[in-house]
């Protein structure tokens, strides 16, 4: 249907937006690629030359490399693990018929749109603080001695922070998905005898097996880079350091540009090896 | 895939769904309770701050103090600012690959999303850098085009696949009839293509406000929004819960009013149309 005259237009009006994201992604990575060879501190000497390998060497040797590994790993998966089972148990929840749904639904979505300040800095000081804190009043209430959450138990106290962030959009993408679930299946199935949990295993959870990849992916992109929830409530302190927040750290707090360059080439690896697999997934349903 | 239940059985799934639905709200309705307290007695049990008296007192303090209305005016204006040029420049580039597709189309439209999986850590400092060079620092300008380039790959994309969705026969009947581009344009697509760029601009704006790496990182005193006004209340002094609460208040209640219009279009838009 296209002609070559509508074929040029086209052309040209996706022109703008392909130029912005080549340059954004181009210029800014281009740069750090370079940065990450060269020994460069800007406060203590500037650009002092070119360095091959050694920033990438440094910054994995270097003795917080490993624990932010292990931090991130903990994070990224306890907040996958949480989000994802209590998303498909409210979402199951959700789905049966029940008195003013739609306002239940608004209540559950709800901290999905508070800011990560917000909710990082009301977590820390509203419910965890260990003198007035809510956490710490209750535990009184019972004679106990309240808990030092985000010293003592940081990271239990992060991924609950982050989950409590994260398990709405987990609900509603499952919910979503259980919603588009044929009704006639199910209930073939109940007529034939089968247990609820016989039909949860081998209807429901099957079903929902696409719908839960694209959450834990989408999740673990957004997760790998979660900053502001870190630098408002520890700011790096008490093992919960990211590799993510030691990148920052090294580029603008101790103003090591070569050495956190290296660490930003990792990450943006590590990303796309997570992000070639959500790719897949998207581009088949792109055929459809 | 409603099915019909026993009275018994759907009174005790209300009453559970109800009670999970308050434990997960609760800390939101905490900052709405203690932002009308005074600061002495937001530090006080829940049954004290429950029962003590309710004062607006806070949120002309935060006025007062911090000039929080130019924080706000600084997220309206990155927020809106962003998302309009986004989908100034994203509208004709969904246009033409939702109706003129090429070979190339699939191949464009994977590598946009792409470059949304970039760690933002990753280019900090060469964004850091060139921002100085072209003294955007704590600019409004510079954050506008920054969020504008982060959100765009999700605006291309929700606006590629509302256009899909509008029928191509529409389009070629209108062509039969000797509709020029323009009016073509102007009479047939607009008004159909309306609702799906209204629900674009509603997530993107959502996304953007609440946005907190950049923010965070590019800007100081001058052009923070509320995403950096509020952090910093990471080191305060004195009491501070009810003065953070009222901050908290004014700065989530527009996006949380959106948010829970947008339901629908937040499935679509963050999942890039994988689940729908």
């Amino acid at each position: 249907m296209a002609t070559q005259h509508s074929r040029s237009i086209a052309r040209l009006m996706i022109a703008p937006a392909t130029i912005l994201l080549l340059g954004w992604m181009l210029v800014p990575l281009t740069m750090t690629l370079y940065f990450s060879f060269r020994k460069y501190l800007p406060l203590r000497g500037g650009d002092l030359g070119w360095v091959g390998f050694d920033n990438y060497v440094r910054f994995i040797s270097s003795s917080s490399f490993w624990p932010a590994v292990a931090t991130t790993l903990i994070i990224v998966g306890g907040v996958l693990f949480i989000t994802v089972v209590i998303g498909i148990l409210l979402a199951l929840l959700l789905d049966q018929p029940l008195w003013g749904q739609g306002v239940v639904r608004i209540l559950v979505i709800a901290p999905f749109f508070v800011m990560p300040t917000v909710s990082g800095l009301v977590w820390k000081n509203m419910f965890m603080d260990p003198v007035n804190g809510f956490f710490a009043h209750m535990w009184r209430a019972f004679g106990a001695e309240p808990i030092q959450w985000l010293s003592q138990a940081s990271l239990p106290s992060l991924v609950m922070i982050v989950s409590w962030q994260w398990l709405p959009f987990a609900t509603l993408i499952l919910l979503t998905a259980i919603q588009s679930l044929d009704s006639e299946q199910l209930e073939a199935a109940e007529m034939d005898g089968a247990k609820p949990l016989r039909r949860f295993w081998h209807i429901i959870l099957p079903h929902l097996a696409r719908a839960i990849t694209v959450v834990v992916l989408i999740q673990t992109i957004f997760l790998l880079s979660i900053f502001a929830e870190i630098f408002v409530t520890t700011a790096g302190a008490f093992g919960t350091k990211t590799l993510t927040y030691l990148i920052f750290q090294r580029v603008l707090e101790s103003q090591n540009v070569g050495l956190g360059s290296a660490g930003g080439v990792y990450a943006i690896i590590l990303a796309n090896i997570v992000a070639i697999f959500l790719m897949r997934i998207v581009g088949k349903n792109l055929d459809k | 895939m409603a099915r019909a239940v026993t009275p018994r059985r759907k009174l005790f799934n209300t009453l559970l769904a109800w009670a999970v639905g308050m434990i997960i709200f609760f800390p939101i309705f905490w900052i709405f309770v203690l932002s009308f307290k005074t600061e002495g007695d937001a530090i006080s049990t829940p049954l004290e701050v429950l029962t003590s008296a309710w004062t607006l007192e806070s949120y002309a303090v935060v006025q007062d103090r911090s000039d929080y209305f130019k924080h706000f005016t600084n997220s309206v204006i990155i927020a809106v600012g962003s998302t309009l040029l986004g989908v100034l420049v994203a509208v004709p580039a969904a246009w033409s690959m939702a109706f003129v597709p090429s070979k190339r189309t699939r191949g464009i439209l994977m590598w946009m999303l792409s470059t949304k999986m970039l760690p933002a850590v990753g280019v900090l400092y060469p964004i850091y850098l060139l921002f100085i060079e072209m003294g955007l620092l704590d600019s409004r300008t510079g954050l506008v085009i920054v969020l504008m380039l982060i959100n765009l790959p999700i605006i291309v994309w929700m606006l590629y696949t509302y256009f899909r969705e509008i029928p191509v026969e529409i389009l070629e009947a209108a062509r039969m009839d000797g509709a020029s581009l323009r009016s073509e344009l102007l009479y047939v697509l607009t008004p159909m293509a309306i609702p799906g760029i209204a629900s674009t601009v509603l997530l993107n704006v959502i996304l953007a406000w609440n946005e907190a790496f950049w923010t965070l990182n590019l800007t100081a005193a001058k052009a923070a929004p509320l995403t950096a006004f509020i952090a910093s209340y990471s080191s305060p002094e004195g009491l501070f819960y009810a003065k953070l609460s009222a901050a908290s208040v004014m700065a989530i209640t527009p996006i949380l009013i959106m948010g829970w219009f947008s339901q629908k279009q937040l499935v679509r838009g963050l999942t890039f149309g994988a689940v729908k």
